[in-house]
């Protein structure tokens, strides 16, 4: 078999200023610029998009999903940490 | 944590039971996984095969607005190929090998594109008919259990919405043009309509695969359901604009509240199938010979990345 | 020739030219070496569509008979086209397309830059919305140039070959005649014979970067302001124009 497609490179599209990149897909291209120009074309045909990162896609570390309870569940019941879990005397504002 | 066998298939299965999307790097069954790269493979394969009918008349698109349309069109279909093979590709099969499997005929592709488009009518007809009949199935596949080709027929369904717009437009337009425009719609109705039909597969009592599909949601909807479907909307839709569909056994059920149709000519769609068709091979050789004539330039891609390894700059 | 007729004249010239690139970059579609570049290809294509479409209209707006751009496009015959001999020729493998497009392209982005400052609004609009299409043109182009010059001994081979073979209907891209000179004095053309420095200048660059030579020949084709083409023409329009052609009476 031939390996002449090109890497895969994963594709991060901004569609507005001031708003998290997001992934959108991906796309084979041998370099770059290739990569780059080929997430254009593919993802930002109707105006998607203002901003575009690509990546190589063996580049990517993820997480396990059978971390997925060690890693996630100690971040549920630190409620602490939401703004809710504080009592405010009444009549204060602003706050 | 060691999970046995069983232990992961329960976890996998009821994952599935309340509309969790499977992962690419959740632990699935080897047969679901099989499954997946054939049915995502081949739609594939379909999106990028079925851009030859069409492109079959971009140089012969009868106005600026029309061939702008159409390139368009055939663009995003070669688009939505794009999504599905990286949506396989997570699933371990790479590119090369979903492309050979094509071409050495190990890899289907909807049968419909191995009928041929004749008159310009016909693009009108594929828009219609056939992308009506794939938007019927792909919007069902939106709810479809595998993560990333539910993400990719999302995406697909929102681009798909103007391609039967595109058809049935120029299907109203002849249809209300001249006498012999009139015929050439007709006629193109006639030749696509059953095709068409086949699109959704044999009957249920009849389809092998089907049963695991549905289990593991891969499938969310059964092939009569979703023909069915297709055939309710699309009735009216040839009524608007005075066309003919060549079915005389074609009748509003008022029980069912469907209509009922007549028999489909399963011996042509296997006929087809096993490569039988109209253009089986022409739609295979273009696309090895497109292939091949393309290899020197992914080498010469290759070659000069391979070279420039230490720029950083775009 | 009234002021209508020369403005018509020099409209139909970028318009056609637009056209028939789009038509060899639309008859890519389904035959690019990945998918990928199939895409980018039929972008370029729908882009040239879209700026031919608006010459043609703005060649329509003064057309004395009353044509549409449709009609323009549709319902010329091979004498009455005005595009660049270039513009005609034939997409050959992908090395001939990408010369005939980079060699296009750098002249195009000069073009429009000068257009951008036309006293007629209509085209100084085209202009706007076409530099910035016919930069990322070039850039695809080049790209590709240095990509295949520098790849492997073959495709070296096969672009040098495109380059030196293109490179014939070069000159036709600074010719001016009475028209143009007439349109570019009052300020709505563009002097294109001044854009010739540059053009080899940033054509020699890529070409130097791609290790890539400048051909070294003086041939020499044009006429396409009279409306004398290559043989190509004609079956070009052949083929786009044959539902028109035998069905007058239908709409499309
Ligand atoms: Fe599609
Ligand atoms: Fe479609």
């Amino acid at each position: 078999m031939e390996h002449t497609q090109g890497k895969l490179w994963e594709v991060f599209i901004q569609s507005k200023n001031n708003l998290p990149y997001k992934h959108a897909g991906s796309i084979h291209a041998t370099d770059k610029e290739m990569a780059i120009q080929n997430a254009r074309d593919l993802y930002t045909r109707r105006g998607e998009g203002r901003g575009i990162w690509v990546v190589p896609s063996d580049c990517i570390v993820a997480s396990n999903p059978e971390d997925e309870e060690s890693l996630f569940d100690p971040g549920v019941d630190k409620i602490y940490r939401h703004p809710t879990f504080y009592h405010m005397p009444d009549g204060a504002e602003n706050i | 944590m060691n999970m046995n066998e069983e232990e992961l298939l329960r976890n996998f299965e009821e994952k599935i039971d309340v509309d969790q999307k499977i992962e690419p790097r959740d632990w699935m069954p080897e047969a679901y996984r099989k499954h997946l790269i054939r049915q995502i493979s081949q739609h594939a394969h379909s999106e990028v095969i079925g851009m030859q009918p069409e492109g079959n008349w971009i140089n012969r698109a009868p106005s600026l607005r029309a061939k702008m349309v159409l390139l368009a069109k055939i663009q995003d279909e070669a688009g939505h190929g794009l999504y599905l093979y990286s949506a396989a590709e997570t699933l371990g099969i790479s590119r090369e090998e979903m492309l050979d499997q094509l071409h050495t005929l190990k890899a289907k592709y909807s049968n419909i594109f191995n009928y041929p488009t004749l008159t310009w009518a016909d693009i009108g007809a594929v828009g219609w008919l056939v992308d009506g009949a794939a938007i019927v199935n792909q919007v069902s596949l939106q709810r479809t259990s595998y993560g990333p080709y539910s993400r990719g027929m999302i995406r697909i369904c929102k681009e798909e919405s103007f391609h039967q717009r595109q058809g049935y437009e120029i299907m109203a337009q002849m249809a209300q043009g001249t006498p012999e425009q009139k015929e050439m719609a007709q006629d193109a109705l006639n030749r696509f309509w059953w095709p068409s039909m086949m699109m959704f597969g044999p009957h249920d009592s009849n389809s092998p695969n089907t049963g695991n599909a549905l289990r593991w949601r891969i499938k969310r909807e059964s092939n009569d359901t979703l023909r069915q479907r297709f055939i309710d909307k699309t009735v009216q839709q040839a009524n608007v604009i005075g066309l003919t569909i060549p079915d005389p056994d074609l009748k509003w059920n008022e029980e069912r509240g469907h209509y009922d149709f007549g028999e489909i000519n399963w011996e042509e769609f296997y006929a087809v199938i096993n490569g039988n068709g109209p253009c089986n091979k022409e739609r295979i050789d273009h696309h090895k010979k497109a292939h091949e004539e393309g290899r020197w330039v992914r080498e010469a891609a290759l070659a000069y990345a391979e070279k420039q390894k230490q720029e950083t700059l775009v | 020739m009234t002021d209508k007729e020369r403005l018509l004249q020099y409209c139909l010239r970028q318009g056609d030219t637009h056209i028939i690139f789009g038509y060899r970059l639309g008859e890519w579609c389904s035959k690019a070496h990945i998918l990928e570049e199939d895409i980018a290809l039929t972008n370029i294509a729908l882009d040239h569509m879209g700026l031919g479409n608006a010459w043609l209209e703005r060649a329509a707006s003064v057309d004395s008979e009353k044509r549409s751009p449709d009609d323009l496009a549709y319902r010329r015959n091979e004498r009455e086209y005005y595009n660049l001999l270039l513009a005609e020729q034939p997409n050959g493998n992908y090395a001939n397309t990408i010369a005939r497009q980079f060699l296009f392209d750098v002249y195009s982005v000069l073009y429009y830059s000068e257009l951008l400052n036309s006293a007629d609004d209509t085209l100084a609009g085209i202009a706007g919305k076409g530099l910035k299409e016919v930069r990322y043109h070039y850039k695809h182009s080049a790209q590709w140039v240095v990509r295949l010059g520098d790849g492997t001994v073959e495709s070296h081979k096969k672009i040098q070959e495109a380059i030196d073979d293109m490179w014939r209907f070069t000159e036709e891209l600074f010719e001016m005649d009475e028209t143009d000179d007439i349109i570019a004095k009052s300020g709505v053309g563009v002097d294109v014979s001044g854009l010739k420095e540059a053009w080899k200048t940033q054509v020699s660059e890529v070409l130097e970067k791609a290790t890539l030579s400048l051909p070294d020949h003086n041939l020499s084709r044009t006429g396409s302001k009279t409306g004398v083409h290559t043989e190509h023409l004609g079956h070009i329009l052949a083929e786009m124009q044959y539902l028109p052609r035998a069905y007058p009476d239908a709409q499309w």
